[in-house]
């Protein structure tokens, strides 16, 4: 690892992803694994899954429920054992080092997992204790937090009693105490209107300029797109991984609008073709997915719709979920 | 990192068993239905259980003074034996070594019978003498402080002599028991009130019922809320966990150990005359053994319901076979040994020990021991069996 430490200097420093193209050593990523696959009976929930997240990143797992979002965390952060794979989490090995690794790592539970009858205050100092901050400094830190998290008003108000998004600030204040290096949060704005989801999304920035490790799950795609990285995943098998842009550049497929009459119909006979990987009505519009395969799309569809109006558009994020996943997910 | 130094490793298992007590404790205090049980489940026990309970007791252990030895005393041990209300375990030289055996709870009652038992039988009614003196034959020293046991020695009292082989010479036809066969003295409990037994004893099942429940749910709780999922991710190793856990509910159980013998001296006469500093030591024992019982239910239980489930499978047995409603010496050898599994058997003998007979922990030391044995052992299944994975 020492020895390839020169070619890799400027990343850390930057906190961003590194592009493909630059090389990194293995202490530069945070999470890596290889053929990581977690079996429950006889059902896979996630099947050889290889991450490279690097240090400083904001990584997403995007994908519907069900898809194995949940098992790959609780598989990063030591909860579950893998049934197969390596798994190495900042530089130590999963299963193995799982106690090691828990004053290193932050972990924000799908399901709020504070005590809903203690106060914002409570439950933060019950979380300094744990982690073993001295007195002085754990008030210093809940002090700090209270006021970040903008919970300063509420920190005599019992958890249980707080909003949605009040709780889910509780909660990454909770995650955050003891400055973990990486962070995990598991579907952490299912619960929250849209205002307090942006809120929270400058939060994440903030922490993640701060040097922080960022690893997110969502089903949301305006979320997904703040990544800088990103895996999709479907059947606890990945299907695509990159940054976003790249995701949206290399689809493998061509976006094109279709506006005029009658597009319930047009649906149904676009989608039972071979050609087209799904058709979506957007308002007055029907989004279709065809094929980057064929030698001119936009002439092939345009034999297909008749007298309607085409209008080739820049892919979506949601577009690269939709040809990812063929189609099953959406439309 | 470089806020690592704000991290204190060596005191990091106090803090952590710190911050898991005060947390519980905190909790305790709002969950007011918790809280009124804490309170009212001993107080209304305690009325309920007032009232006797009664039953006829068998094979009661006992002891033996033989002062005559002759053929006759030994005819007239065969036969006492016969009437299997009692069964002679022990003999002793004198009456001192005799009290001391009942006090530390070794025989429930002692047959006394003196120098001069052949002259005493010559002359007594039932043989048809010319002079009948109205003397018993023997005595019975009885453990007074569990009535059922004092009851069923009393049917002794005028147990017939007229078929006993062996005695001098005894007309049946003219056997008129009109003066009874032996006398009995009890002691600890000479009034013969029940509630005076009732009380150690349900002090016993009162702490069985809410400890076990407490700490039962306790584990299944934070998993059922999803707080485990979090807490299992933070450094809390599994054994301070679970000492936190139960440390709370050890001042719980001695509230309602202070509630239960003031309610009982105040309501119900209980006296008590062994030693309080034995009994908080003992008190204390249970109520960790019976903590930690409750742990290991949590970790074997996947809902709450299903620990309650648990803890009344277990509360049933140390209610009806823990000597708390039928004497220990009475039941089955098999039920005999489950009791002896239960640690309110152990706590039942201990309490009543304590307090009605003055004993202390040193007599009853063997009980004492297991209660300790049975806490180390529990919480140590309990943290083997608490993992820190989800799968």
């Amino acid at each position: 690892m020492m020895s390839e430490q020169n070619t890799v200097t400027h990343n850390k420093a930057t906190g961003k992803p590194v592009p493909d193209t630059a090389p990194l050593a293995e202490s530069d990523y945070a999470i890596l694994t290889r053929g990581m696959s977690k079996v429950f009976g006889d059902k896979p929930a996630v099947s050889d899954l290889n991450l490279s997240i690097p240090k400083g990143s904001i990584y997403g797992f995007l994908g519907p429920n069900g898809c194995g979002k949940s098992t790959s965390i609780r598989m990063l952060t030591g909860l579950l054992r893998p049934s197969a794979g390596e798994i190495t989490v900042l530089g130590e090995t999963l299963p193995g080092s799982e106690e090691h690794l828990r004053r290193r790592i932050g972990y924000m539970t799908q399901k709020f997992s504070l005590y809903d009858n203690l106060t914002v205050k409570e439950n933060l100092h019950f979380v300094s204790q744990i982690f073993g901050l001295k007195r002085k400094a754990a008030k210093e830190r809940i002090d700090q937090l209270l006021t970040v998290y903008d919970l300063t008003g509420q920190h005599k108000q019992m958890a249980g009693s707080m909003s949605g998004g009040q709780k889910q600030r509780l909660a990454l204040a909770a995650a955050t105490l003891h400055k973990p290096e990486l962070l995990f949060l598991d579907e952490p704005t299912s619960a929250v209107d849209p205002e307090n989801r942006r809120e929270f999304w400058e939060r994440l920035f903030d922490l993640s300029n701060a040097g922080t490790t960022i690893l997110v799950s969502t089903h949301y795609m305006d979320e997904a797109e703040r990544c800088h990285g990103l895996a999709i995943l479907e059947n606890g098998i990945k299907r695509a991984d990159g940054s976003p842009e790249q995701l949206m550049d290399n689809m493998g497929a061509v976006v094109i609008e279709v506006s005029g009459n009658d597009l319930r119909n047009l649906k149904n006979h676009l989608t039972e073709k071979e050609e087209v990987i799904s058709a979506a009505q957007i308002g007055t519009r029907l989004r279709v997915l065809v094929r980057q395969e064929l030698s001119d799309p936009e002439h092939w569809l345009s034999q297909q719709v008749g007298q309607r109006q085409l209008n080739r558009v820049h892919p979506s994020l949601e577009d690269v979920f939709v040809s990812c996943t063929g189609g099953r997910h959406v439309g | 990192m470089s806020d690592n130094q704000m991290i204190q490793p060596l005191t990091g298992t106090f803090s952590r068993i710190t911050a898991i007590l005060w947390k519980e404790l905190r909790q305790l205090s709002r969950d007011r239905m918790t809280f009124g049980m804490i309170v009212m489940i001993p107080l209304v026990q305690l009325m309920l259980f007032g009232f006797a309970i009664n039953t006829d007791a068998r094979n009661l252990p006992a002891g033996i003074v033989d002062k005559s030895n002759t053929q006759a005393s030994r005819a007239l041990i065969q036969a006492t034996e016969a009437t299997q209300v009692v069964r002679f375990t022990q003999v002793y030289q004198d009456l001192q070594q005799a009290e001391a055996a009942i006090t530390a709870g070794k025989v429930k009652a002692v047959l006394y019978l003196p120098p001069d038992l052949s002259s005493r039988l010559t002359q007594h009614p039932a043989s048809g003498a010319q002079n009948p003196s109205p003397q018993p034959i023997g005595q019975w020293l009885v453990d007074g402080s569990d009535t059922v046991v004092a009851a069923s020695i009393k049917g002794l009292r005028q147990m017939p002599l007229s078929q006993i082989e062996d005695l001098p010479q005894i007309p049946a036809t003219t056997a008129t028991a009109t003066a009874d066969t032996f006398a009995v003295a009890l002691y600890f409990n000479p009034e013969q009130r029940s509630v005076v037994n009732i009380i150690p004893g349900l002090l016993g099942v009162i702490l069985t019922m809410t400890m076990v429940l407490f700490t039962s749910a306790a584990i299944v709780r934070e998993r059922e809320q999803g707080n485990m999922e979090f807490l299992i991710t933070t450094p809390v190793k599994p054994l301070e966990l679970m000492l936190g856990k139960i440390a709370p509910y050890v001042l719980v159980g001695f509230i309602q150990t202070g509630l239960i013998l003031t309610a009982g001296r105040l309501l119900f006469d209980l006296p008590i005359r062994g030693n309080l500093f034995d009994l908080a030591g003992a008190a204390m024992l249970f109520i960790c053994a019976s903590l930690t019982l409750g742990l290991v239910i949590s970790t074997i239980a996947k809902t709450q319901l299903q620990a309650m489930q648990m803890t009344v499978f277990i509360l049933l047995p140390s209610i009806l076979l823990s000597g708390f409603m039928f004497p220990y010496e009475a039941m089955p050898e098999t039920a005999q040994w489950i009791a002896e599994a239960l640690p309110a058997t152990h706590f039942m003998r201990m309490s009543r020990g304590i307090i009605l007979r003055d004993a202390g922990v040193l007599d009853l030391q063997p009980d004492a021991l297991w209660l300790l044995g049975f806490t180390a052992v529990g919480l140590l299944v309990a943290s083997r069996r608490f993992s820190k994975h989800l799968d």
